[in-house]
């Protein structure tokens, strides 16, 4: 038995004895040709058997998909023809990928989407942890309130817009049409080639700044007190408060935020599909459309696979440069 | 505890494969990558993206393992 430095003993004696008794219960109930076998056992090999069914099921559902992918980009592979011979083209998907201007134009459109969603749900979401931060009263309510559109399934969320959107009788026109003189039905969201872009964007920013929102406040709780008396004591400005310790130190909780959304953005699907489904024309299609169209509608199976990799290995590269910096970051 | 000082082992490693440079390479390239791939104004540009941004992924994998 151990006893602790006050020479209070660590484990009584009663505990002892019902640790004890619940041993020898559970070596009575463990069937004799299996206690044989685990008795023998080391204490990695045992941490192995714990581990096992995780890796198994990460190499099913990840590993074996993505060497799959890997191999089928090298093939001209149509999966509406499972029994037409597959040949190995080599690095043609590639090239015809890397060589095609509306491939080209889906990345560029992707790129808006992502640096305008990711710039305003930043801005927006510390902004109102900022202000969720200050203790008000009824801030947990309306922080709660915030929180509503995000914990909505994308789904309702989409059709929920493209209602707002209608120029008839949408509630959003009504409102722009409303402050700016223009008539709603002038206001076609969805259907302009310059809004609609811009309408995904907004939807977009509604539904997951509350995510970016609740990550920044984390960040803004983690901030001690005693630093903020310590600059009250040197006299330093709200302003200067703000520069010097809330930024610096909340900021690798906003660097985590624009991580977690930048990843996600990148394969932004749902929400694009249900309200332009990549129109007018191909002004919102980004590169989840194009390859849901090259996978499911033209069945080019082996070329969507090697865009699915292009998109893999720019997210992924992106993903270790950011872990770099926000290590960095952390460090400081 | 002894008051034994800590002293560095020098490592046998190469200075020119020591991680730190050869990191700072990896993550220009796939920076560089990323932004030829996403940029308006040249498909020539986009054409050779993904073979910057696949060398300098590979290579930070690989690097991020060598010794400071």
């Amino acid at each position: 038995m151990s006893d602790m430095p006050s020479g209070k003993p660590l484990v009584t004696d009663t505990n002892s004895s019902i640790l004890d008794r619940a041993a020898t219960a559970a070596a009575h109930a463990t069937p004799e040709p299996l206690a044989k076998k685990v008795r023998g056992l080391s204490d990695r090999m045992v941490a192995w058997i714990f581990i096992a069914p995780t890796i198994l099921l990460l190499l099913a559902i990840n590993i074996f998909p993505l060497i799959w992918a890997i191999q089928l980009s090298f093939t001209n592979y149509r999966a509406n023809r499972p029994n037409a011979d597959i040949k190995n083209i080599g690095l043609q998907n590639y090239s015809r990928i890397l060589g095609d201007a509306d491939t080209w134009i889906a990345m560029q459109a992707t790129a808006h989407f992502v640096f305008w969603t990711i710039a305003l749900q930043t801005l927006i979401g510390f902004t109102l942890a900022y202000l969720i931060d200050r203790k008000f009263r009824g801030h947990a309510f309306w922080t709660t309130v915030i929180l509503v559109p995000m914990m909505l399934s994308p789904a309702v969320v989409g059709n929920f817009w493209r209602f707002l959107y209608q120029p008839q009788i949408g509630l959003f026109t009504y409102i722009i049409s409303f402050f700016t003189g223009i008539p709603p039905t002038e206001i076609e969201m969805l259907s302009n080639v310059s809004l609609a872009p811009w309408s995904i964007i907004i939807v977009d920013t509604w539904m997951w700044t509350p995510y970016v929102m609740l990550i920044c406040l984390a960040g803004l709780r983690s901030i001690p007190d005693y630093i903020y008396e310590a600059a009250e004591v040197d006299r330093a400005s709200p302003w200067r408060q703000f520069w010097s310790i809330t930024l610096p130190m909340a900021l690798p909780f906003i660097m985590l935020a624009v991580l977690f959304r930048g990843i996600e953005n990148f394969k932004m699907f749902d929400m694009v599909n249900l309200l332009t489904g990549g129109g007018p024309g191909s002004t919102t299609e980004v590169a989840s459309i194009t390859l849901k169209r090259e996978a499911f509608e033209k069945w080019r199976t082996g070329y969507s696979s090697a865009f699915a990799i292009i998109l893999f290995v720019a997210v992924f590269g992106l993903a270790n440069i950011y872990v770099k910096v926000l290590n960095k970051v952390k460090n400081r | 505890m002894s008051n034994q000082s800590i002293v560095k082992r020098k490592s046998n490693w190469p200075v020119f494969l020591r991680r730190g440079l050869l990191e700072n390479i990896a993550i220009a390239l796939i920076g560089l990558g990323f932004l030829m791939l996403f940029q308006p104004f040249a498909l020539v540009l986009y054409t050779y993206s993904f073979i910057t941004m696949l060398v300098g992924t590979v290579m930070f994998i690989i690097v991020s393992k060598f010794p400071e």
